[in-house]
C-alpha cells in the first residue's frame, strides 16, 4: 500500500509545482474530512494543495432555524424527539437539546427505524424525528414515512432537514468562494447518487469531480486524480471508489426519494438560501410532515454572535482562523455547529489538528 | 417465553428482615462463600501481612448486564481487581454491594452471583463482605453493583507519574476497543459476521509478574471509559511531557475497528476492561515485552511509543499508517454511556 501512496504523493507534488500556484481542493462530505484528518493526510501533502473543508457535515449545514424549530417543539408536552445523536448538542438561542430542561422528550436514535419504533411504543405521543443528512440519510427517512403511511402511524411526523450535494456545490462556485479549483466528492452520497449527477458541475464550471472512498489510500489517490486532471487542463467526473459508486447510483434509494420528496428552495447555514436544495415531503404525506403539522414557516434566523461556522463551511476560513475556535468554543462546550458534530470541521480541527511541526 | 412465575427480587428482600436473611443465606452466600461462616458479623477483619496497602472502590452499572465476554458481575470483580492491580498491588480482599430493582428474576440475580465467584477465584481474591439493597421499580435499571478492594502493594512497585521521564517507553497490554464496541453494538443491535467479545479480565497476575520480574516500571493505568486517548491524555497532563504513538503498532481487532467505523467513533477513544497502559524505561521495554506475551492476557503486548519532551505544549500524537501525523485529544466522553 505504501508504494501506492509514495507514487499518489509524487504526483500530487509534482503537480503542485509545474501549476506555479495554490491548488484548492474541497471536500464535500463529512466523513472524507474526519478520514483526512484522522489518517493525518495533510501532513503529507506539499504545501502548495490546500484542503478545503466544504459544507458536507449535515449537522453543521442546517440553518439556525431549524435547531430553533427543534427547541421550540420540544418545549411541547405532548412530543417526543426522536434524533441523530449530533444533532442534541447543537446550540440554539436558549440552549440546546441536551441542556434544555426537562431533557427527558428527547430520544438519540442510530436509525431512522428506531423512530418509528419509538413511536409505536409512545401512542399517547407524538414523535417528531429529526430528519437531517444529506442523499445518503433521505432514503433511510423515506421508507419510514411509507411505512407510517402504510401502517397508519399517525403520531408519527418529520422536520426534514434534508438536503442535496449538488446545489450546494453550484452554490459555492456561483459566488460563495470562486477559489475552489476542483471537488473531492462525497462517497456515501455517490453511492445514491452515483458519479454522473455531478457532470453539470463539470459543464457548467469546468471543475474536476473525483468520488473517494475513505481509506487514506483512496484519498490521496483521488487527489492525485484531481491533481492530474488540473495539469491536465480536464475536467472530468470519475469514481475511484468503484467497489460502491457507480454512474447512476443506487436507482432504488432514489425512487424511495422522489416517491416522498421534491427539491424544495431552503436555508443553508452560511450559504443562505439556495435554489432547490433541500428535500420537502411531497402532499401525499404531508399529514407527516411537521412543518404542516405545526404550521411552521422557514424563517432564516441570525447565527449565533460571532460564530464563523457559515465561512468555514464555504472553505473562506480555516476553524483557527475564527477567534472563538479552541478558546470560547470547544468539544466541551461549542458555539457552533461545527465545533459540535463529530463530522464538523472545526471539530476535527480541534481533536486533530497537528500542533506541532513535522520533526 | 419468559417465566413471568419465576422468583423476583422484591422490596422486602432488602429490608433488613427474614426475607433479607433468607437472601442472603438461601442464595448469595451459597454462590460466595467457601464454607458457611458460623456468624454474619458487620464487618470483615483481616490479618495483613504489609502496612502498605491499595484500597479502591468502584460502581458497575453497564447495560445490558450480559455481553460477549462478560456479565457484570465479572465486571464488578475483574474492574476493581485491575484497579488495585495497576496500583502496583496484589488483590486481597473485597466488598461486593448490590442495588437491586424489585422485579429482577432470582435466577438471574443467581447467574450474576456464580460469575462474580467465577472471577473472584481467577482472580484469587475474597469476597468479605457485603451489603444488598433493594429498591422500587424505576429507581433503577435491574441491578447496580459496588465493589471495593483492598490490596497489599508489592515492595517492588514504586509507581507514579513524578517517575516518567522523556524518553520512556509507552507499553500497551493487548488490543483495543474491544470492551466498549462489544457493549454498544449488542446494546444497538448492531451484528457483524464476526463476533466481537468485551476484553474483561482481570489482570493483577500479569501485573505482579511483571513487577516483580523487572526494574523500572514507572506507571500503570488501565484504559477504560476514554480508552487509550484518555489514558495517554492524563499521562501527558500530570507529567508535562508529550507522548508520541506509533498507529501501526497498536493491534485493533478487525471486527472492532469496523463496528466503530460504522458508528464513527474513533477506537482510541473506546473502552477496554483487560489491558494496562504502563510507562517503562526504555532499557526495560524489551524485557517488558517478552515477560508480558508468556501470558495470554499479554499475547499482543507491545511497544507503542515514546514519552517526549514538551515544544510548545504537552500533546499526545499519532503518527498514522501513511506517515502522517495527528494529535490523539482527550475524548469528550459522551458517545458511550453505561459501558461499566
Amino acid at each position: 500500500m505504501l508504494d501506492r501512496i509514495y507514487k499518489a504523493q509524487n504526483l500530487i507534488s509534482e503537480a503542485c509545482k509545474k501549476q506555479g500556484r495554490a491548488i484548492n481542493i474541497m471536500e464535500v462530505c463529512g466523513t472524507h474530512t474526519v478520514a483526512i484528518f484522522r489518517s493525518g493526510i495533510r501532513a503529507t501533502l506539499p504545501e502548495g494543495l490546500n484542503l478545503l473543508s466544504g459544507p458536507g457535515c449535515p449537522v453543521c449545514v442546517t440553518d439556525q432555524s431549524y435547531i430553533d424549530t427543534v427547541l421550540e417543539l420540544a418545549d411541547k408536552s405532548d412530543v417526543l424527539i426522536a434524533t441523530y445523536g449530533d444533532m442534541i448538542r447543537v446550540p440554539g438561542h436558549g440552549g440546546s437539546l441536551e441542556t434544555r430542561q426537562p431533557a427527558n422528550n428527547v430520544k438519540v436514535v442510530f436509525s431512522s427505524q428506531d423512530a418509528i419504533q419509538i413511536a409505536k411504543d409512545n401512542s399517547d405521543k407524538t414523535v417528531i424525528f429529526l430528519a437531517v443528512g444529506f442523499e445518503t440519510t433521505a432514503p433511510a427517512t423515506g421508507v419510514i414515512v411509507m411505512q407510517a403511511a402504510r401502517e397508519k402511524i399517525e403520531n408519527f411526523c418529520i422536520l426534514s432537514g434534508h438536503k442535496l450535494v449538488v446545489p450546494a456545490m453550484r452554490a459555492l462556485l456561483s459566488g460563495k468562494n470562486d477559489k475552489i479549483d476542483a471537488f473531492l466528492c462525497p462517497g456515501h452520497v455517490s453511492v445514491i447518487i452515483g458519479y454522473g449527477a455531478y457532470e453539470e458541475i463539470v459543464r457548467d464550471f469546468k471543475r474536476p469531480c473525483v468520488v473517494a472512498g475513505f481509506e487514506p489510500i483512496q484519498i490521496i489517490e483521488g487527489l492525485a486524480e484531481i491533481c492530474h486532471q488540473l495539469v491536465e487542463g480536464a475536467a472530468e467526473t470519475k469514481s475511484i471508489y468503484k467497489a460502491a459508486v457507480t454512474e447512476k447510483g443506487n436507482l432504488k434509494a432514489q425512487q424511495i426519494i422522489s416517491e416522498c420528496f421534491e427539491a424544495a428552495d431552503g436555508y443553508w447555514r452560511g450559504l443562505g438560501k439556495i435554489d432547490k436544495s433541500t428535500l420537502k415531503l411531497k402532499d401525499k404525506y404531508s399529514r407527516f410532515d411537521a412543518y404542516q403539522r405545526y404550521n411552521i414557516t422557514e424563517t432564516p434566523h441570525a447565527e449565533l454572535e460571532g460564530c464563523r461556522c457559515g465561512e468555514v463551511l464555504c472553505g473562506l476560513i480555516r476553524p483557527p482562523e475564527c477567534s472563538l475556535f479552541g478558546k470560547k468554543c470547544t468539544p466541551q462546550s461549542p458555539v457552533g455547529p461545527c465545533m459540535v458534530s463529530s463530522e464538523g470541521t472545526c471539530a476535527a480541527y480541534y481533536k486533530y489538528g497537528t500542533r506541532r511541526k513535522k520533526s | 417465553m419468559r417465566n413471568t412465575d419465576a422468583p423476583k427480587i422484591l422490596l422486602a428482600h432488602g429490608d433488613g428482615g427474614l426475607l433479607s436473611d433468607e437472601l442472603i443465606r438461601k442464595t448469595i452466600l451459597p454462590h460466595l462463600a467457601k464454607e458457611m461462616p458460623s456468624e454474619l458479623n458487620d464487618a470483615a477483619r483481616l490479618e495483613l501481612s504489609s502496612k502498605s496497602i491499595c484500597f479502591t472502590t468502584d460502581s458497575y452499572v453497564v447495560k445490558p448486564l450480559f455481553f460477549n465476554g462478560g456479565d457484570i458481575g465479572k465486571l464488578a470483580v475483574c474492574g476493581t481487581v485491575n484497579d488495585l492491580a495497576v496500583s502496583g498491588a496484589r488483590p486481597l480482599a473485597l466488598s461486593l454491594s448490590f442495588i437491586i430493582e424489585t422485579g429482577l428474576e432470582i435466577e438471574l440475580f443467581e447467574k450474576i452471583l456464580e460469575s462474580i465467584k467465577k472471577a473472584a477465584e481467577e482472580n484469587e481474591i475474597s469476597i468479605v463482605t457485603g451489603d444488598t439493597k433493594t429498591v422500587e421499580a424505576g429507581a433503577a435499571d435491574k441491578i447496580f453493583i459496588n465493589t471495593a478492594g483492598i490490596g497489599i502493594r508489592l515492595g517492588e512497585a514504586d509507581l507514579g507519574f513524578s517517575k516518567i521521564r522523556a524518553g520512556d517507553k509507552v507499553l500497551l497490554s493487548g488490543t483495543i476497543g474491544d470492551h466498549g464496541m462489544t457493549i454498544i453494538s449488542q446494546r444497538e443491535g448492531i451484528k457483524f459476521e464476526t463476533e466481537m467479545n468485551s476484553d474483561c479480565a482481570g489482570i493483577a497476575k500479569l501485573t505482579c509478574k511483571l513487577l516483580e520480574s523487572i526494574k523500572g516500571i514507572k506507571f500503570m493505568r488501565d484504559p477504560t471509559r476514554g480508552g487509550l486517548a484518555a489514558t495517554l491524555n492524563e499521562i501527558s497532563k500530570q507529567t508535562g511531557l508529550s507522548i508520541e504513538i506509533d498507529q501501526n503498532l497498536i493491534s485493533i481487532n478487525p471486527t472492532v475497528q469496523a463496528a466503530a467505523d460504522v458508528l464513527g467513533l474513533d477506537v482510541l477513544g473506546v473502552a477496554n476492561e483487560g489491558k494496562f497502559v504502563a510507562i517503562v524505561s526504555a532499557e526495560s521495554a524489551d524485557d517488558c515485552v517478552k515477560i508480558c506475551r508468556q501470558h495470554p492476557l499479554g499475547k499482543e503486548a507491545s511497544i507503542i511509543g515514546t514519552i517526549l519532551e514538551t515544544q510548545d505544549v504537552p500533546v499526545v500524537e499519532m503518527i498514522t499508517k501513511i506517515g502522517g501525523r495527528r494529535i490523539v485529544q482527550m475524548p469528550y466522553g459522551l458517545e458511550l454511556p453505561r459501558i461499566c
